[in-house]
């Protein structure tokens, strides 16, 4: 990306707020990071990683403001027993949270973590991130990098008997929030992460999760519905052999969302699987919402699924860009990438860039991309038996929707997302 | 009691007329069957009656029990007593079929100002009414007719009959795709609920279905119209002769 002097401008005066000072290993990964950001250069809209994406206010010195949503309903995984841990518009707020104790368990915030000369978390921190930088710039995940100071270092050494629960609060109505977070699964153990909230008016998070052999990992996330925040999320995955990985997100209202997921499958008979249902009405607030998606296969018999729903109405957006990469070598690999939309109306739109690229010979890859309305047919066959119109159509979106929510493993947590969904469609049919 | 009256129905978005005067009145506690050859507008019928979109009717009236039907949204009718089997049933894959069949009963019960079952009530009953169907809890917990056969499918539509007690049931092709075991059960599950006060338009191509489900009156439909009545004796005369006949007759 050849940058014009504007441009540079702009990328000079975000690294002008760069941390200085901590330990000799964030200052490597963070001077590393800033080297890869200006040799790629910060994106702009004739990028073609960009072309359904405005990233302008994502990068903008401007944080657009948005009001944080009263809260109408209890919180997502309130019934969860969980290890809290609480940030504040990006800051983490240890008042509020857990103490930060579980068994098989290591979490410190990434502050203190940048303190130390050495840390195991070099070996994670920038750099799962500057590996998914290949072949695609991902530069907002290279400034984050080099900017971050909040975050949690978290390294499960066990079956962790308790989910790790991420609760993002957004209060003031132009914050700008930076966070990093850096997850280790050591051979044979096991995490749950939970993350939900807004987080920020704009929000710029970097998650790097590293399954050792064997190791497991759960994520699953509610975005927040505040109607006007901005949010691009990075999450770079490395797994090892027979290693599993299971995300899913739900992201409901959002003027803008940007969620990308790299995912690399390095040791044989790993599993992959990335999800996620989003639901926009663009009535009142814009909706904007795109799942861009990296898979790597590496290694031989390793599964990946990418399942992403979208229900859209009102003008509003959705865009899914995925792709399945199959390295020479890679053989016996399972590949399944599934992106849909329902669009409720006329003048919603949906984008949609489904590729496959196969360097080995024994592999089993399929991709599907559909959008459409409501089945008549369904729809009159639950009329047909009494049920009201709105709430039919409420119905048909969440088995819409199904195959999307059926990826997440745990039943609590899997319900606890699904009646938020049904909330959030009786609030618009009433 | 179902009153139709000079019943004409076109297509909305083609100039074609289907029905072209069906009249026809089923009283309280009677099994009507509507027998004809295919296209000639029985299938239609079913879908006007329960109010699917795409029909426009251009002339004529339907009423049940005095009230005008077809003023009436399909959900509106099936809180007021009308229910349709389906030949095809839907399969609404994520929506759990007891969840599906909850809903609805909950939601007739509720446009008539009746409480609402509880889960603990809505199982009993289910259980119930699903035994005699040989419905297993298998099928009632699986998405709606996800996977199910021809013959569970329309179990399936009997069981939500039985479940939501309509005045009127219209069974559009029921036997079609059955072999003759699952007929046999879906006419047990028919006949159970027979009980001299709801009423029954059974629409077939075939007159095996009226073996076991034993008509007070047979119509045969053709082009549109009603075009004779008569006794269970007609369907059997349909299956000795074919419709052949009967429309040169008619004509």
């Amino acid at each position: 990306m050849a940058m014009p002097e504007t441009a540079t401008d702009a990328l000079e005066a975000r690294l002008q707020a760069a941390p200085s000072g901590g330990g000799a290993w964030i200052r490597a990964a963070r001077a590393a990071a800033e080297g890869r950001l200006r040799a790629m250069g910060l994106p702009g809209r004739r990028d073609e990683y960009w072309k359904y994406t405005d990233p302008t206010s994502l990068i903008s010195p401007e944080v657009a403001p948005a009001e944080a949503l009263t809260a109408d309903e209890a919180p997502v995984f309130d019934g969860i027993e969980r290890l809290r841990v609480v940030f504040v518009d990006g800051r983490l707020d240890a008042a509020a949270s857990d103490p930060l104790a579980l068994e098989y368990l290591e979490i410190e915030p990434l502050s203190q973590v940048a303190e130390v000369d050495i840390h195991w978390a070099a070996e994670v921190f920038g750099q799962l991130e500057a590996r998914g930088q290949d072949p695609v710039a991902r530069p907002l995940a290279a400034l984050n990098t080099a900017l971050a100071t909040e975050g949690l270092v978290i390294r499960a050494k066990g079956v962790v008997p308790r989910p790790v629960s991420l609760v993002y609060v957004h209060e003031r109505p132009s914050s700008d929030a930076m966070i990093h977070h850096v997850v280790r699964v050591e051979p044979g153990a096991e995490l749950t992460l939970l993350e939900n909230g807004p987080a920020a008016a704009r929000f710029n998070k970097v998650l790097e999760v590293d399954v050792a052999d064997g190791g497991r990992f759960h994520h699953v996330r509610a975005q927040g519905r505040d109607h006007d925040r901005q949010a691009v999320t990075h999450l770079f995955a490395r797994l090892g052999a027979e290693a599993l990985f299971k995300s899913f997100t739900l992201t409901v209202n959002g003027a803008l969302t940007r969620n990308e997921a790299v995912v690399e499958l390095l040791g044989d008979d790993a599993v992959a699987h990335v999800a996620g249902a989003a639901a926009g009405d663009g009535a009142e607030h814009p909706f904007h919402q795109d799942d861009t998606v990296f898979v790597t296969h590496a290694a031989e018999r390793c599964e990946s699924r990418q399942v992403f729903k979208k229900v859209l109405r009102n003008g509003a957006v959705g865009v899914f860009q995925g792709k399945i990469l199959v390295r020479p070598g890679a053989q016996k690999t399972d590949g399944y990438q599934i992106s849909q939309a329902l669009l409720l109306d006329g003048d919603a739109e949906f984008y949609a860039k489904p590729e496959l690229e196969i360097y080995a010979d024994d592999v089993k890859c399929s991709h599907g991309s559909t959008s459409g309305g409501l089945d008549p047919d369904a729809l009159f066959y639950l009329r047909s038996r009494g049920v009201p119109e709105a709430e039919a159509q409420n119905m048909l979106v969440l088995s819409f929707l199904a195959e999307a929510l059926a990826e997440i493993e745990d039943p609590r947590l899997r319900e606890d997302l699904e009646a938020r969904l049904e909330a959030w469609l009786r609030r618009r049919t009433r | 009691m179902l009153e139709i009256k000079n019943l004409h129905v076109k297509l909305e978005d083609e100039d074609k007329e289907i029905l072209k005067g069906v009249d026809l009145v089923v009283e309280d506690g009677r099994v009507h069957a509507i027998m004809g050859p295919n296209g000639s507008g029985k299938s239609t019928l079913s879908y006007v009656l329960a109010g699917r979109e795409g029909y426009e009717v251009t002339e004529g009236s339907v009423t049940l029990d005095g009230v005008d039907l077809l003023s009436l949204e399909p959900e509106e009718r099936a809180a007021l007593g009308l229910f349709l089997a389906f030949q095809y049933p839907v399969e609404i894959p994520g929506v759990g079929n007891m969840t599906f069949m909850r809903t609805a009963v909950n939601a007739q019960r509720k446009a008539r100002g009746e409480p609402e079952l509880s889960a603990a009530e809505f199982l009993k009953l289910v259980r119930e009414k699903a035994k005699a169907l040989k419905i297993d809890a298998d099928m009632l917990k699986r998405p709606v007719n996800v996977g199910f056969s021809g013959g569970e499918k329309k179990r399936n539509e009997i069981l939500q009959m039985a479940l939501l007690e309509p005045k009127l049931c219209i069974l559009d092709e029921t036997d079609s795709g059955l072999d003759v075991d699952a007929m046999r059960l879906v006419a047990e599950g028919v006949n159970a609920l027979r009980d001299g006060k709801r009423s029954f338009l059974v629409i077939t191509h075939y007159q095996r279905l009226l073996d076991h489900i034993v008509p007070d009156v047979v119509h045969i439909m053709a082009n549109g119209r009603i075009i004779r009545t008569g006794g269970p004796e007609l369907a059997l005369e349909v299956e000795r002769h074919g419709y052949a006949d009967i429309l040169e007759e008619a004509s």
